[in-house]
């Protein structure tokens, strides 16, 4: 064992660590409406945006918001399930890939529009070139900054001021945030090795005089927002385990980056548009402080590999290497599979199915929680939900009326929370009793693991993760609709409630600041947020994961 | 239904950036100045023909050459992935055996205990391009045998295909079966 590899994951943390605070700060005034600075540089290009898309640039309220929210995305879905329909005979299918099944189209159409990115297809097989460049990117950008836009809306309500407009705040994530990293980032990983090409394969000789098809195709662009957006949707079926779409240690470094990149930066965006840094502090580091322990978790079990293999006779000095990539190794493979989940994102770099027990509990678990930072925007939605739950707790304990931020938090906000906070559990869970009910035939894994597959799939889906176990046979009616309604209803519901919380709370007068409020910038309320997630969380999911994860670790 | 034709004409103009010309300009930007790259790093022959690429794993089944991971998908890159066994599941242990079966057939003199893991397990992408340091160093006595080339030759091309982790730091070291190959092909034809 070596210690390079864990100096290059310390080298890579403190880079985003140091990364958060400026990008955090950047994305506040990116969203600010009093004129700035970067108004000139992005202003001319959004007013046309503007101008041709017909956005009136006024406030709306947290109905209006919501309101815009919806329909937009469900017409982006509609638009795209057609194209996936329809992929046969539009223009760029060089490859002569036939129409999506209305299932899994729909499946499809719902999974990037919530970024989730689940995938029951192979990228190489199952989407044409017309369908990858222009359905698919297009989802990729638009719906992380939908999730971005949400999540700023819901930050100026808690903020007392109004909402601002959602199309305004769609087109500025985009123009000044995504598009431009994303450019840049595109040309680095080509540089890298990445493909990018309008060619979709070459045929080789190979050495040994046969024929070898190689898939090819303008993957440096689609890589760059997939990891950026915390989409996760990969070009190719194996994803970021595929040579070209991460061709070394480099450009694993890069992606793992990419994808921190947003959700470690919120909290410091959410910290200076309420006029509280110390507050957004507070937070960033109680979510890095549960990401180390998960990320240690994980490392210690995929170095210890498979004791069946070590019964064969086998050393595994290398630690487990099955379904991962050598140019990478065990601990980068570890390492991505902690950031993916913790981002949402649901690249991976080695196939999750195959990681060792607890390693795949660490990944499912990060899923569960959703709160250790999360997916763009979404991530610091789901925290600060969970901050005015540790702010009710705390004052349930006290005997006051909780605040947060100077205001009140009452029956109201309270009902709209706890409801949005069973749902994902029943999302979760109910399904997956169905399934494991119903379809146990799709389970590829057996024993404790097929319990496991099952209950991560549906765990992906709720969080918009997307990620897999990808041994099981997703393909079917049930899975593509399952999964397609879990999807759905987890992205948009918490969002109409907590828009509506923020509605509500903007509502309300300021309260006075007095020696008894609970403070939430300090230190103690980073461990009353850490307890309230953990103490949610494991009381929901602990037996799930014991009859999964656990016993197929205590029986190997 | 404002935010219907809203949201369509705003998406129009959104695809035109976020589709047509982020995509359009890279793919040019890059065909200009990383050729190579783009093109996805094809390795050529004398003839021009292309003969694989440097990132993608090739099938080897003959005993003279180096041998890559196990590829469920057999090296075939118009897919990729892996069989997805799980670390419990008998399939992988009985896969296991087998290769260490075969392994011990055609390696006589190089024990199981210094089988290297990465040899017999699957990669995620079923097209992993590279073996490690040790993976290739253990087929040496076997290529040599067959082939009549010394280990010093052979140990010499392997350390020569040996690419350490990115920056030293990123990574793990890693030799590329092809190229590895490649220089065998080349040794064997001028002797």
């Amino acid at each position: 064992m070596s210690i390079l590899p864990y100096i290059g994951i310390v080298v890579t943390l403190i880079i985003v660590i140091l990364l958060a605070r400026p990008m955090g700060s950047y994305i506040a005034r990116a969203f600010d409406y009093t004129p700035g600075r970067l108004d000139r540089w992005f202003g001319p290009l959004e007013k046309g945006i503007y101008r041709i898309g017909g956005i009136r640039q006024d406030n709306q309220t947290w109905k209006q918001y919501a309101a815009a929210v919806l329909i937009s995305n469900s017409i982006l879905i509609l638009i795209v399930y057609l194209i996936f329909r329809l992929q046969d005979k539009l223009p760029l299918n060089p490859a002569d890939i036939g129409a999506m099944s209305p299932d899994l189209a729909f499946n499809t159409a719902v999974s990037f529009m919530t970024n989730t990115n689940l995938q029951h297809y192979s990228g190489e097989s199952g989407l044409s070139l017309f369908s990858q460049m222009t359905a698919i990117v297009f989802m990729m950008f638009v719906s992380p900054a939908t999730g971005i836009a949400v999540a700023i809306a819901f930050i100026r309500g808690l903020a007392g001021k109004p909402l601002g407009n959602f199309f305004v705040d769609l087109t500025r994530a985009l123009t000044r945030i995504l598009l431009p990293i994303a450019t840049v980032a595109a040309i680095i990983l080509i540089g890298l090795g990445v493909p990018q090409t309008l060619q979709t394969g070459v045929t080789a000789q190979t050495l040994e005089g046969a024929q070898q098809q190689i898939a090819t195709g303008p993957m440096g662009t689609f890589l760059a927002i997939k990891e950026l957006g915390n989409n996760g949707g990969g070009f190719m079926g194996a994803n970021s385990a595929h040579p070209f779409e991460n061709p070394g240690g480099v450009s694993n470094m890069l992606q793992i980056m990419m994808m921190m990149l947003v959700p470690v930066s919120l909290p410091f965006t959410y910290g200076k548009m309420v006029g509280n840094r110390k507050q957004g502090r507070v937070l960033f580091v109680s979510m890095m402080m549960m990401f180390i322990v998960m990320l240690s978790v994980s490392l210690f079990s995929e170095h210890q590999g498979n004791p069946l293999i070590q019964q064969a006779g086998i050393q595994q000095g290398t630690g487990s290497m099955e379904g991962k990539e050598v140019r990478i190794g065990v601990e980068q493979s570890s390492f991505y599979s902690v950031v993916t989940t913790a981002s949402e994102t649901g690249a991976v770099n080695t196939m999750h199915d195959t990681l060792t027990p607890i390693a795949g509990m660490v990944a499912i678990g990060n899923m569960m929680l959703n709160t250790v930072f999360g997916g763009s925007g979404v991530g610091i939605l789901n925290v600060l939900m969970y901050a005015i739950i540790a702010v009710f707790l705390s004052g349930l304990m006290v005997g006051r009326t909780p605040e947060f931020l100077g205001r009140k938090i009452e029956g109201k906000e309270m009902k709209l929370i706890a409801v949005t906070l069973l749902i994902q559990p029943l999302l979760i869970l109910a399904p997956t009793a169905i399934a494991l009910m119903t379809y146990p035939n799709t389970i590829s894994n057996p024993g404790y693991h097929g319990l496991t597959q099952v209950l991560y799939e549906f765990t992906s889906a709720a969080a918009n993760n997307g990620s897999g176990f990808e041994g099981l046979s997703d393909n079917t009616i049930f899975w593509n609709v399952s999964t397609g309604a879990v999807m759905f209803i987890a992205r948009y519901f918490s969002m109409v409630t907590l828009l509506a919380v923020a509605g509500s709370l903007l509502m309300k007068k300021p309260v006075p600041e007095t020696s008894g409020t609970l403070r939430t910038d300090q230190p103690l309320f980073g461990v009353v947020f850490v307890v309230a997630v953990v103490i949610v969380g494991a009381l929901t999911f602990f037996p799930a994961l014991v009859l999964g994860p656990i016993a197929e670790q205590l029986t190997l | 239904m404002k935010n219907v034709w809203i949201t369509l004409r705003t998406s129009a103009i959104l695809f035109v950036m976020c589709c047509v010309l982020y995509q359009l300009v890279i793919t040019g930007i890059a065909r200009v100045v990383m050729p190579h790259q783009a093109a996805g790093s094809l390795i050529y022959n004398s003839n021009h023909d292309v003969i694989g690429s440097e990132l993608i794993g090739q099938s080897f089944t003959d005993p003279h050459y180096f041998q890559g991971r196990v590829s469920s998908v057999e090296y075939n890159a118009n897919g990729s992935g892996s069989p997805n066994y799980a670390p419990s599941n008998p399939e992988l242990i009985k896969r296991i055996e087998e290769s260490v079966v075969t392994w011990q057939k055609q390696n006589p003199s190089v024990p199981v205990a210094s089988l290297p893991v990465d040899l017999i397990t699957n990669s995620g992408s079923g097209l992993d391009p590279d073996i490690t340091p040790q993976a290739a160093a253990a087929q040496i006595p076997r290529i040599s045998k067959l082939t009549g080339l010394s280990a010093e030759q052979l140990e010499s091309i392997v350390s020569n295909n040996t690419t350490p982790a990115q920056l030293g730091i990123f990574g793990e070291p890693a030799v590329n079966v092809l190229k590895l190959n490649l220089a065998v092909q080349q040794l064997r034809a001028q002797s």
